[in-house]
């Protein structure tokens, strides 16, 4: 294995990527499968799904019977290690009190980093995503369309493996033929949620995510993602044959022994390392950007955790792929003579533009899903099915009091029991207790479903982050200082999901579990909670107004890259890790390019 | 997937455990106590292995009888102590995490109050009650929506308790069986819910 310890760096790599999630394992794929040689630079330690995955372990072999604690934040099995809302000895900060002005800044110190334990949704951007302002006026237009991105699209669907499929909706792009692996069939409350919004105008749709539901074709792949590369077919074809296709069961959150879902440390690392042309040194906090005396990036300074030491690697292009509050905080931390406000910062606009996805939810109880018989809804470890955004042209009309959408997730089904298995049911049961209790379990067990908005947030000027005047994490690096706000159009998109989960549960004969909140700014979840932070290095065609070019280029620094999600100028209400593997996959095409050509 | 797959994917997911290499990288978390932001997540775990419990013998007594009353033995499936639940709640109110820092007060103040409530009424201790006795307690508590004032704490107590009950009940083996939880299991394909479930939604 390549991954290596300080020592044995090489003095010189074509390529140094920071990071080693979604983003550097795009970026680190792409460029090995070219013949560029990476040095990739990871801040947690080395991660072995294969190892390490919590598979069939139930939670009665667990502490806590599994539940969520400040150290395993999404329970004791979550695939999440060294990370969550804080990570010991590295702090951040808040610049207002107020606790509607917080942001959330989740990280997982760990090879593969947030990979390991997403929710695994992969829905592409629409046309209508690259080009908000000129459809509304508000935010920002990137400076690509739809039609540059697809073909990427394309390819990443068929390298992770996706399953969905195509319904021609409005702003919802189909794939083509050959990129999307055949969906699960629905559970039980997805089917009749299905049946009874109609009424509503809900399209109930199977949704996109990362898991294989059959085995990749790794005869036929690899020749359509590489066309022309031989040594890059061979090279993925044996990665995808040590993939197994879902065998439905165990939740993915805890990430996959078989390699059957989407972890950048199932699909992006294991042929980047065999090519030979990867090294990774874990435990490796990049603290920042070092550059010459012609303001080109020469490599990165980090410090080794192991030791506590400062080292320096080379390499002749930089990109940061740290996940987009981290990216800023380095280059925020890469100050000069030569750029005395952060590195490629002449903008002014580092840090600036940060969101999240907004964020609601509703639980209902409903009658029809009681007593039914036993039957396996495990699937595949998540959502089979969700609502895109269905009313675009309603609020283009104006009629919603907010200009962007959400679509809405679902949670159902008879799950693994956990210890929330049973709460609330007093308010069913009158508080039955002994063998009527026993019954009761029985009877409400797979009758509950949760329904979740994930909505888009419009970039604002009170959303951005800074360095803190004072406070410094364990390692000596000045840390991220964050400012929040949720606009109107946040809080009253919010509010709506309230209205339309109210709606759907009634529909389906349910009944909510709590009163629908009416007040957007109750009912909207704290900044960074869904975990959909991008934007800080936002991308755009005017130098002035920009951090990035369309091809995640730093204007001021050529051969400095970022590929994670800061270079996202809006973040529309589809989860962002497709785009940014989608992203990160044609920035680093251009980059190699331009690098063959001497321009970098 | 044929069964000899499934048997064979079975194998590999069970041999894994104990195979588990431990980085160099492992610095103590805060609130040490705790296990911490890296923990062996194969190893199988006892109450007691990560935090000293916190019952005396004649608190788990208590703790045992009241589990029984709210999970005793059916016909398909056996009671919670016999799945040694208080046991896991003593683990649970002895953690030294907030949320179960805030539940041992209730706990241990709720089945003091227990004990005293069965020398009251019955003169002896909670374990000890025939059944009717053990439930016309619990029958003034096992509802906080409708408990009398006096009685408003100790009801706070039982939902608190019965909530322990039930999650460290159904998690079990015994228990998912008992509620009707048939995953876990690998399968060749998900074929969604069957012909029978559809017919009872009227979806067929």
């Amino acid at each position: 294995m390549p991954l290596i310890t300080s020592s044995k760096t090489q003095p010189s790599y074509d390529l140094i990527v920071v990071g080693s999630g979604a983003a550097g394992g795009q970026t680190a794929y792409t460029a090995t499968m070219a013949g560029a040689k990476v040095l990739m630079l990871e801040a947690g330690r080395n991660y072995d799904p294969v190892k390490e995955t919590p598979m069939f372990q139930n939670n009665s072999q667990a502490p806590l019977r599994g539940s969520n604690t400040t150290d395993k934040p999404f329970g004791f099995y979550d695939a999440t290690i060294d990370g969550g809302w804080q990570v010991p000895g590295e702090p951040y900060t808040s610049a207002s009190a107020d606790p509607a002005r917080q942001f959330w800044w989740w990280r997982a110190r760990m090879l593969g980093g947030r990979t390991n334990h997403w929710g695994r949704i992969s829905l592409r951007n629409g046309p209508y995503d690259f080009k908000p302002r000129s459809r509304d006026g508000l935010g920002f237009d990137w400076p690509l369309s739809y039609e540059d991105l697809a073909p990427y699209y394309d390819k990443t669907e068929m390298l992770v493996g996706i399953y969905g499929d195509n319904h021609g909706l409005e702003n919802t792009p189909d794939s083509p033929a050959g990129c999307l692996q055949p969906p699960p069939a629905m559970r039980a409350g997805e089917q009749l949620a299905r049946a009874r919004g109609k009424k509503l105008g809900l399209p109930i749709i199977p949704i996109h995510r990362a898991v294989l539901s059959v085995k990749q074709d790794a005869d036929t792949l690899p020749q359509k993602i590489h066309p022309g590369n031989p040594r890059a077919q061979r090279l993925l074809a044996a990665a995808m044959r040590e993939r197994q296709a879902c065998f439905w069961a165990t939740p993915c959150g805890r990430g996959c022994s078989i390699r059957a879902n989407y972890q950048s440390t199932t699909v992006h690392l294991p042929p980047a390392l065999a090519s030979g042309d990867l090294d990774i040194v874990p435990n490796a906090m990049a603290r920042e950007v070092t550059t010459d005396a012609a303001g080109k990036a020469t490599g990165v300074l980090y410090i080794d955790k192991t030791t506590g030491r400062e080292h320096r690697v080379r390499g002749r292009v930089v990109v940061l792929a740290a996940s987009s509050a981290e990216s800023v905080r380095i280059m925020l931390n890469s100050k000069s003579a030569r750029f005395p406000n952060g590195l490629a910062n002449s903008s002014g606009l580092v840090g600036k533009y940060i969101m999240d996805t907004v964020g609601a939810s509703l639980g209902g109880q409903v009658p029809a899903l009681e007593n039914l018989p036993l039957h396996n809804e495990d699937g595949a470890g998540g959502a089979h099915t969700y609502v895109p955004w269905w009313l675009y042209k309603e609020q283009l009309a104006g009629k919603l009091g907010f200009a962007r959408g959400y679509h809405i997730e679902f949670e159902s089904g008879r799950r693994m029991p956990s210890m929330g298995v049973t709460s609330g049911l007093d308010a069913l049961t009158n508080g039955s207790y002994g063998r009527q209790f026993k019954e009761d379990a029985r009877r409400y067990f797979g009758s509950f479903m949760g329904f979740a908005g994930r909505g888009e947030m419009i970039p604002n000027e009170d959303s951005y982050c800074d360095l803190d005047p004072s406070v410094k994490d364990k390692w000596g690096i000045p840390v991220l200082r964050f400012h929040w706000k949720w606009s109107e159009h946040e809080t009253r998109q919010a509010a709506h999901m309230q209205k339309t989960f109210a709606e759907l549960i009634e529909a389906m004969g349910g009944k909510v579990r709590s009163k629908p909140e009416a007040d957007g700014a109750k009912a909207i979840e704290p900044g960074g909670k869904i975990i959909h932070e991008v934007g800080g290095t936002i991308m755009g065609a005017d130098p002035k107004k920009s951090v990035t070019n369309q091809w995640c280029q730093t204007w001021d620094v050529k051969n400095l890259f970022v590929t994670d999600g800061g270079p996202f100028c809006s973040n529309a209400d589809k989860n962002p890790t497709l785009t940014i593997m989608a992203l990160a996959w044609r920035s680093t095409d251009h980059l190699l390019e331009e690098l063959k050509k001497g321009n970098l | 997937m044929d069964r000899r797959d499934a048997i064979k994917w079975m194998m590999a997911a069970a041999a894994a455990v104990g195979a588990l290499p431990r980085g160099a990288f492992a610095a103590a978390a805060p609130g040490a106590q705790g296990y911490g932001t890296d923990p062996d997540l194969l190893k199988d775990y006892k109450p007691g292995d990560l935090w000293p419990l916190t019952f005396t013998d004649a608190q788990r007594r208590t703790a045992a009888a009241l589990c029984d009353v709210i999970i005793p033995a059916d016909a398909k499936s056996p009671s919670a102590s016999a799945l040694k639940v208080h046991d896991f709640i003593d683990e649970w109110i002895s953690a030294p995490y907030a949320p179960n820092r805030a539940d041992k007060p209730v706990v241990v103040d709720g089945l003091a109050w227990l004990e005293a409530e069965s020398r009251k009424r019955f003169s002896g201790d909670f374990a000890g009650l025939v059944l009717k006795q053990k439930n016309a307690i619990c029958d003034d508590i096992c509802y906080t929506a409708n408990a009398k004032p006096e009685f408003r704490d100790a009801a706070r107590f039982f939902a608190k308790f019965r909530d322990l009950t039930a999650g460290g009940f159904y998690t079990t083996p015994e228990g998912m069986k008992d509620i009707g939880y048939t995953g876990n299991v690998p399968l060749a394909t998900y074929d969604g819910p069957p012909p029978e479930v559809l017919k009872k939604l009227g979806l067929s």
